[in-house]
């Protein structure tokens, strides 16, 4: 009846949001559920109740000056179906899910072949990915502006190598922005497809070479099909990340090119508009959430 | 065989050089000798070094960003310890929900978590408070140490728990002598993690306090929009310098990989 | 010394069922051995005497007193695992004093059953290694003797053997079955070897799809099987599908003398007929008696100090085995006659 187990994949892998395996009975009693009261009434609190408010406050009226009134009307939901916002909406979405591809995409092929290396080797990149991981997304934004200047930048390099002609300032710009998006979710997407490459036991590729494939087909057509739902996973998560980034579009990009998040703060901190700013999350939320559902649904189908 | 370890080589050494450059930077102008933003840095000296330290400004950004970091770590394990223990000890209808929940904080959209904690400190009166901000981080991070202590107990095996009791040991004596110094590492570990997410953290802090209690991202950022220094670059430094001693100390009892997630 | 009684025993799980109705008498310093296929239900079994499970339906007696709600902790049994589940975070000295230490022995005592245990299991001066520097069978050792550290009612062992080498696994059978009786301890022991449960157990209780099917001593279980999933679990048997005629039986046409027909077969019924290996005799081919079968050899396993000869007769495989000085020197392909002893022959309920 006892078995080892196995252990269950980190916070950063796919199945992470599958609790762990009970084995026990069910806790009887006040006694038994004393444990789980605090906790339970912790995230109730300070987590399920600001977010009803937040919910409650995006039908609230706004009066000038910074006040509002509590009231049910859809006026900050009409508000956001404005060219400009829903224009912000559509370039949010399509910059985070370029992000996305291009992290994954880069991500894939280094994780996979980090797992492949030593475990010295694996020690230190992870230790230095980590601590890439603590760098202040202020600090980012603030490097690759730097790295990305006319003054003191990479195109400084170049013109000393003689590629090019004269120094350009390449940021703020979408490209410089695209980029710093992948750079502070890169790590994140190595840690979360880690635990699956690692897992992925070497006889499937070894048997794929042994069948005729080269490295990269091998890649192709047996590591990359195998790691799909952590690859369908990393996706999400970088997407959703990259959405609620609020430094590096206003360090990197251009004001056409400041996202939803950026918005919602300036509708919160700078206009007092709490309800509209409430009214954009949850709509960002939603078109999240929804995109995240499709996701699924399809890489689902595609499994079938 | 020979082109593949170069094109891999190649590939791996592309990808340091870009997630290293921004260090280059920051170590670059942290050394810079003038006040202006030079890089590559003229005159080496580690004079912004000392100004961090003499800065009261800086230094009370960095005492408060410390204080919330390490309360918040705490209150973080504090939540995440009985919940993990309790998904693991029984069997319960609602596991899936109450783990969902704890997970939820981390995997929203940051903006929209922190949005939350504005209307609710302005609701409650809190706003601007430092305490605000503990908890608000507290609530947000959780799910590390909930997946990290989870997997700490997943390591434990049954049969010792078992053993333990058959043994004499009751609910509390198998926490003690078993559970406990079983999943020890992990809850150091949990601990770092948010420690370390805490202290780099910005639109939550922002969001909660950013006008009353000025963090470090916080006042790096204004001393980017407000007035350029060097300091802010020594700070960074600094606080890489405190992250890959924590990870890099991690790593060395052995246990990194498996935390993150290598059997 | 102490017994124990299970009265109608029996654990589902949802609507899967597990345990059903186990009666069971374990008497004051016998070691009973439960013994079935995986997924019987004897781990199941021990592990609600243990305390580790409750049942669905039935009690758990000891010693006239009904423990069945007493949680594991109090009910002070020894247990053994399978994976033996010492702590790794502990030294050996302190894996043997857990149980000490729980109920707050003091240190001095402690130190002194530890060694006095260590002695039992013939390991002294190990109380300070840690348990990754001990060999398999010596971290058996500490297993048993933390387990016995506590002066137990019962020593529960569940499959404690399996991780060794067979070498040192028949050793260690012996040198548990001579401390058991030296202890006199009530022990029950959990096992799908039945080499192990024949070494060790006073009596053995055969667990078959989630019930016991036979209870007896080794010997009763291996002579007189109670029905065929005995007969086919407990060593090599030759099982012939037969029919009853008259005094004895007919199998493949031909007529075999049996020493007994079981009671409420009639003539002509169903039955199977059962003939362990070493009874069985090859012989050089003649006309067919009375217990005498012509057969062809189809294999010869020849392992050194026994030697195997498989024969078919019609379709049904028969399997010999003997010393070899007692058998003829055959090959495949050869035409022999079997013979069987009508003494030998056990008539089964189909």
């Amino acid at each position: 009846m006892t078995t080892t187990r196995e252990p269950q994949p980190t916070m950063t892998s796919a199945a992470a949001v599958l609790p762990p395996d009970a084995a026990g009975d069910g806790p009887r009693g006040l006694r038994q559920h004393l444990p789980v009261l605090y906790p339970a009434a912790m995230l109730l609190v300070f987590f399920v109740v600001p977010f009803g408010i937040m919910l409650a406050f995006s039908f609230f009226h706004r009066v000038q000056g910074g006040f509002y009134e509590p009231a049910f009307e859809l006026d900050n939901y009409a508000r956001f179906l404005t060219p400009l916002f829903v224009s912000a909406l559509g370039f949010s979405i399509l910059l985070c899910g370029l992000a996305a591809t291009v992290c994954v995409a880069l991500a894939l092929p280094f994780t996979w072949l980090l797992g492949r290396s030593s475990v010295r080797v694996q020690t230190a990149w992870l230790v230095f990915i980590l601590s890439v991981l603590s760098l202040s997304e202020v600090i980012v934004g603030f490097s690759w502006s730097v790295l990305l200047s006319r003054s003191a930048g990479v195109s400084n390099l170049l013109v000393a190598l003689g590629l090019a002609a004269e120094p350009a300032a390449w940021s703020p710009s979408f490209p410089a922005l695209l980029m710093g998006l992948c750079y502070v979710s890169l790590p994140y997407a190595v840690l979360v497809l880690y635990p699956s490459v690692v897992r992925l036991p070497s006889e499937i590729t070894e048997a794929a070479r042994t069948l005729g494939a080269s490295p990269v087909r091998t890649f192709l057509t047996v590591v990359v099909p195998s790691l799909r739902r952590a690859v369908v996973a990393t996706l999400i998560l970088v997407f959703v990340f990259t959405l609620g980034s609020y430094l590096l579009p206003q360090l990197l990009g251009q004001p056409q090119h400041w996202t939803l998040s950026v918005l919602i703060t300036d509708q919160a901190v700078y206009q007092s508009n709490v309800p509209f700013a409430a009214a954009i999350a949850v709509f960002l939320m939603l078109v999240s959430l929804g995109l995240i559902g499709i996701t699924l649904l399809l890489s689902e189908r595609g499994r079938a | 065989m020979r082109g593949e370890v170069l094109l891999k080589r190649l590939f791996m050494g592309l990808v340091a050089a870009f997630l290293a450059a921004p260090l280059v930077v920051v170590a670059g102008v942290s050394l810079n000798e003038k006040r202006r933003l030079l890089f590559p840095p003229e005159g080496l000296s580690l004079n912004w070094y000392a100004a961090l330290f003499a800065d009261e400004k800086w230094v009370a950004a960095l005492r408060n960003s410390g204080t919330i970091a390490v309360l918040a770590a705490l209150l973080s394990v504090s939540i995440a310890l009985p919940l993990a223990w309790f998904l693991w000890r029984y069997r319960v209808r609602y596991a899936r929900a109450l783990f969902a929940l704890g997970v939820a904080p981390f995997i929203l959209p940051p903006v929209i978590t922190a949005l939350g904690f504005l209307v609710f400190w302005t609701s409650v009166g809190l706003y601007g408070a430092m305490g605000a901000t503990i908890v608000s981080h507290g609530i947000f991070f959780m799910t590390l140490p909930l997946v990290n202590i989870s997997l700490g107990l997943e390591s434990i095996e049954r049969e010792t728990v078992e053993a333990a009791r058959t043994l004499g040991a009751d609910e509390r004596a198998v926490f003690r002598t078993v559970v406990l110094p079983g999943i020890l590492p992990y809850l150091v570990s949990s601990f770092a993690f948010v420690f370390v997410l805490s202290i780099n953290e910005y639109i939550v802090s922002y969001m909660v306090s950013g006008f009353t209690v000025e963090t470090i991202p916080i006042k790096i950022f204004n001393s980017l929009r407000y007035g350029y220094t060097p300091i802010m670059a020594v700070v960074a430094v600094l606080f890489v310098a405190v992250s890959f001693t924590v990870f890099g100390l991690m790593a060395r009892n052995g246990r990194l990989l498996r935390i993150l997630g290598r059997h | 010394m102490h017994d124990l009684r299970l009265e109608g025993v029996a654990k589902t799980y949802g609507t899967v069922l597990a345990v059903e109705q186990v009666d069971l008498h374990v008497r004051a310093g016998e070691l009973v051995c439960f013994l079935g296929p995986s997924g019987c239900g004897k781990t199941t079994l021990l592990r609600i005497v243990a305390g580790l499970e409750t049942p669905s339906a039935g009690r758990v007696v000891v010693d006239g007193r009904d423990i069945t709600p007493l949680p594991s902790h109090r009910r002070e049994f020894g247990m053994v695992f399978q994976s033996l589940a010492l702590f790794g975070h502990l030294g050996v000295g302190e894996n043997i004093a857990y149980p000490l230490r729980i109920r707050g022995v003091p240190a001095e005592r402690r130190r002194a059953r530890v060694e006095e245990l260590l002695a039992l299991v013939r390991l002294p001066g190990v109380a300070d290694r840690r348990v990754t520097q001990l060999s398999g069978g010596q971290r058996q050792r500490i297993a048993i003797a933390r387990a016995l550290a506590m002066d137990p009612k019962l020593l529960l062992l569940d499959e404690p053997l399996s991780a060794l080498d067979a070498k040192l696994r028949e050793a260690m059978q012996i040198e548990l079955r001579l401390l058991q009786q030296r202890l006199g301890i009530t022990t029950i022991l959990v096992t799908h070897d039945q080499r192990e449960a024949m070494t060790m157990a006073d009596r053995i209780v055969v667990m078959g799809n989630h019930r016991i099917q036979q209870v007896g001593t080794p010997l009763e279980i291996y002579r007189r099987p109670a029905n065929t999933f005995v007969a086919d679990f407990i060593g090599t048997s030759n099982l012939l599908p037969a029919r009853v005629a008259g005094t004895g039986v007919r199998f493949a046409g031909h007529p075999i003398a049996v020493a007994a027909l079981p009671p409420g077969l009639s003539e002509g019924a169903e039955a199977t007929l059962l003939v362990r290996p070493e009874e069985l005799h090859v012989l050089p081919a003649a006309a067919p008696g009375p217990n005498r079968l012509p057969a062809t050899v189809a294999f010869v396993r020849d392992v050194g100090s026994l030697v195997e000869v498989h024969v078919d007769c019609g379709d049904t495989r028969l399997v010999t085995a003997g010393l070899r000085k007692d058998q003829p020197a055959v090959a495949p392909g050869d035409t022999v006659q079997v013979n069987l002893p009508p003494e030998a022959c056990l008539v089964l309920a189909a």
